[in-house]
């Protein structure tokens, strides 16, 4: 090659300069690439957070008889037993072989059951359903004690650990632990709910913290949050989660869980004795005027109708199982209900978000609680005598977040929630000024991190494929919308008209523009082939001899069916009667505006008895109605 | 003024008359439509990274915005860009009613024009002394992060993460250039 002198200080910097503008470019086309994926992950999250409300309120729609309280306390856990028995009740009624290997928990615990635990989960095991049976009963008589608002106070120890959201991610947890010691009295945690539901461990982590608070109940706190809900855990995954790993006894376990829930508290107040620093917020003005000098954190603290104060006993605390219930439905004819009031308030609590708008509006990207501004974090804090609130709940892809002026934090502690690489988790250290300190981690599952591109290549892909199931489970109405727009038939419409067509079908606020190209194939002259979006995707299995269409909505509503069927079966067989599938499907049918013939119907109920036995399994059946995406499923095979 | 009655341009729900008026006397636009189109690109791009839906965004993702949507202008031009967008007293947060408007008048005049692949190319190899394909980390790390508008350290380690070959610590500017180009595909 020829050698020519080094480049001129002229030409460096042109060229610097070039390099330099074409990277950013294709930096900002990463971040950008990066952004729309979260959206898309969240606004389907969303979307799927409001169909649940409205699923509940369809259920109470349906079942007009049914008292609301039943719906929502706890029928079959067995009441009759005195708790203190139920130790040795259920070590004479489940045998654990010698084959475990798993930990062996004796009550009470200490911290030698708790690493025991730890090491465990480490390896993959699971704990024996009788241990699991025995540390939930201890969990919900020592939460039984506990007010909806407990308190924590940080003059001695040396500083008090706040953790946000989990869901499930193990790994998330035990790098908190291993970064910031296990809890202790005098390492003090604080655990804002949400512990369950989408990551594949939930069951150990509250086997961990429940542990962690038998041993420690005065310091480490746990809160509840929207997802330690039974009706929340049906359609997100927990409720899965325990019947795979508990086939025996998952529904015992669930039942019981269900109650130990509803026994959380709702909120921590943290003081300290030189200056009071308060983490509170309310939705809704208090129904009662406390007059604390006090800090609350968490979520949102219960303001209750009644005149008890939060730390009174058992009696002045009732039981919320699931906070589904309390969504509006016009129509009703239920009876004033005191305590529909106070789930709404709960609801309210557990379900809102913070926003940069002043006042108090409905949320109504989850369908459920309030958006609220800094003037009513203001003038709670004013009421209440508080100087921050901590607060969980919402997806933060740092981790977490400062609003309302310094007021507001939240925290979010499931890194790689959506995806491999889709965000940090972060906890917080409160020192003994309540000087909030905050630290993040990402766990990986790549020996080698991925740089940037590779993981914003990664949440992209996935993203994607989320969103092409949903554009599958609508393509009849997708099809019509197009339809309407191409005029001669081509089979081509502008972007312009085919975004219009997504946005108003699938009710998504999405860049559809800048998406359009991954979703769909377009011509040389920029057009785009409206089908092609549908090219690469199929439900799962045939279903012979039923209308397509039928089999479009059983897709796109198969988890709210799942719901249902679920409630439906209180003796949770994981059957129910071709009776009272066809009622189902009927009602849930006609309250959608949707026309099933009544042929049709016959003929699905038919083609899912299998066994002729009048009943039908319906996670079997509901199974066959997932999407599955073709090129995937070469690369499988 | 009756020849803008064509441009109705919506905007949050109002049909505002004559949005662009200033554009279209100054230059001719034959496909008023197209107005609108831009601008729908542009405010979807804007709502990408208005988190809290209040048509506002943090100052810092301008550059983001300008460059997703197919300008590729320099450090200096966003800054330009920045002070016309900005309010009188700057809040970190630049609104919607303000951006629109300019960013419409970019992609009208085609301003900050994409670079071209063989435009970088020539200039990696204006920095390959020896025209032998490659340029040394070190080279890479010198030019880039004093010349021209200087990279961070952590634009300088990102671009390195992909583009370095670890086993003879340089880069081949061909296969990288053609490696970034099919992720715009």
């Amino acid at each position: 090659f020829l050698s020519s002198p080094s480049p001129n200080a002229h030409t460096a910097h042109q060229a610097a300069i070039l390099i330099q503008n074409w990277y950013r470019f294709t930096m900002a086309r990463l971040e950008m690439r990066r952004r729309y994926s979260l959206s898309i992950f969240q606004s389907i999250e969303y979307a799927d957070e409001q169909d649940q409300l409205q699923v509940f309120s369809t259920l109470l729609f349906f079942f007009p008889f049914v008292p609301v309280s039943h719906i929502f306390t706890s029928p079959s856990v067995s009441q009759v037993v005195d708790e203190g028995l139920y130790l040795t009740e259920f070590e004479k009624k489940i045998d654990v072989p010698d084959s475990y290997y798993g930990p062996r928990l004796s009550f009470p615990l200490t911290v030698e059951d708790a690493n025991a635990l730890l090491h465990a989960f480490r390896n993959e095991q699971l704990l024996h359903a009788r241990y699991v049976l025995q540390l939930l009963c201890e969990t919900r008589r020592v939460l039984k004690e506990m007010p909806n608002i407990t308190h924590l106070s940080t003059s001695y120890s040396k500083e008090i650990t706040v953790c946000g959201d989990l869901h499930g991610n193990l790994d998330d947890l035990l790098l908190i632990f291993y970064k910031n010691g296990l809890p202790s009295e005098q390492n003090r945690y604080v655990f804002n709910g949400d512990f369950v539901d989408r990551g594949k461990n939930s069951m150990e982590i509250l086997i961990i913290l429940f542990a962690f608070l038998l041993i420690y109940p005065n310091d480490l706190h746990l809160n509840r949050g929207n997802h330690e809900d039974y009706i929340m855990n049906l359609r997100y995954g927990f409720t899965k989660e325990v019947s795979k790993k508990y086939k025996d006894h998952g529904q015992q376990i669930l039942c019981l869980l269900r109650d130990v829930f509803s026994w959380l508290p709702l909120a921590t107040i943290i003081d300290s004795k030189d200056r009071i620093r308060g983490l509170k917020s309310l939705m809704r003005p208090p129904k009662s005027v406390r007059d604390r000098q006090d800090q609350l954190k968490e979520r949102i603290p219960t303001t209750r109708p009644s005149k008890h104060i939060a730390n009174q006993n058992v009696a002045g605390k009732t039981q919320h199982i699931s906070l589904l219930g309390s969504a509006e439905h016009s129509g009703s004819s239920l009876p004033p209900d005191p305590a529909l009031k106070e789930w709404k308030q709960i609801l309210d609590i557990l379900w809102s978000d913070p926003r940069s708008q002043n006042g108090c509006t409905p949320n109504k990207c989850r369908g459920g609680g309030c958006y609220f501004g800094p003037d009513v974090t203001a003038k709670l804090f004013e009421r209440y005598n508080l100087k921050m609130l901590i607060r969980s709940h919402e997806f933060k892809p740092e981790g977490y977040e400062i609003s309302h002026n310094g007021k507001v934090i939240t925290i979010f502690s499931a890194s790689n929630y959506y995806e491999e690489g889709s965000n940090r988790g972060a906890y917080i250290k409160l020192n003994p000024e309540l000087i909030p300190r905050f630290v993040q981690y990402q766990v990986s599952k790549y020996t080698r991190r991925q740089n940037l591109r590779e993981r914003v290549g990664t949440i992209e892909s996935s993203a994607l494929k989320c969103l092409r199931e949903k554009i599958y489970a609508h393509r009849s109405e997708l099809t019509s919308a197009f339809a309407q727009y191409d005029l001669n038939g081509t089979g081509r419409i502008s972007v312009n008209d085919w975004a219009a067509a997504m946005e108003s079908v699938l009710q998504l606020e999405l860049p559809w523009r800048m998406l359009h190209s991954q979703l769909a194939q377009t011509t040389p002259d920029g057009e785009v082939d409206f089908m092609s979006c549908f090219y690469d995707l199929k439900i799962g299995q045939p279903i012979k001899e039923v209308q397509p269409a039928l089999v479009e909505t059983l897709c796109r509503y198969r988890r709210d069916l799942e719901i249902i069927f679920n409630v439906i079966d209180k003796d949770h067989s994981g059957l129910i009667s071709l009776e009272e599938f066809g009622q189902t499907w009927k009602l849930f049918a006609s309250h959608l505006g949707i026309d099933v013939y009544d042929e049709s119907l016959d003929k699905l109920v038919l083609s899912i008895d299998y066994n002729k036995d009048g009943h039908i399994d319906f996670n079997e059946f509901l199974e066959a109605f997932h999407v599955v995406h073709r090129l995937e499923k070469k690369a499988n095979s | 003024n009756s020849s803008c009655n064509d441009i109705q341009v919506s905007f949050e729900g109002k049909r505002t008359f004559c949005k662009t008026h200033s554009i279209v006397t100054s230059k001719i636009r034959p496909f008023y439509g197209a107005v609108a189109e831009i601008e729908k690109k542009i405010i979807e791009a804007f709502e990408v990274f208005d988190h809290e839906c209040n048509k506002t965004v943090d100052v810092r993702e301008i550059g983001s915005i300008v460059r997703s949507l197919g300008c590729f202008p320099t450090e200096a031009e966003l800054h330009e860009l920045l002070a016309k967008v900005e309010e009188e007293e700057p809040t970190g947060y630049i609104h919607l009613e303000k951006f629109l408007p300019v960013m419409t008048k970019v992609l009208l005049d085609r301003s900050y024009r994409p670079i071209p692949e063989d435009v970088l190319l020539h200039a990696f190899e204006a920095l390959d002394e020896h025209k032998c394909g490659y340029i040394t980390k070190e080279e890479l790390v010198k030019y880039l992060t004093k010349e021209g508008e200087p990279f961070t350290q952590e634009e300088m380690e990102d671009m390195l993460s992909t583009a370095l070959d670890p086993e003879t610590n340089s880069v081949r500017y061909r296969d990288y250039i053609s490696m970034m180009i099919v992720d715009e595909t």
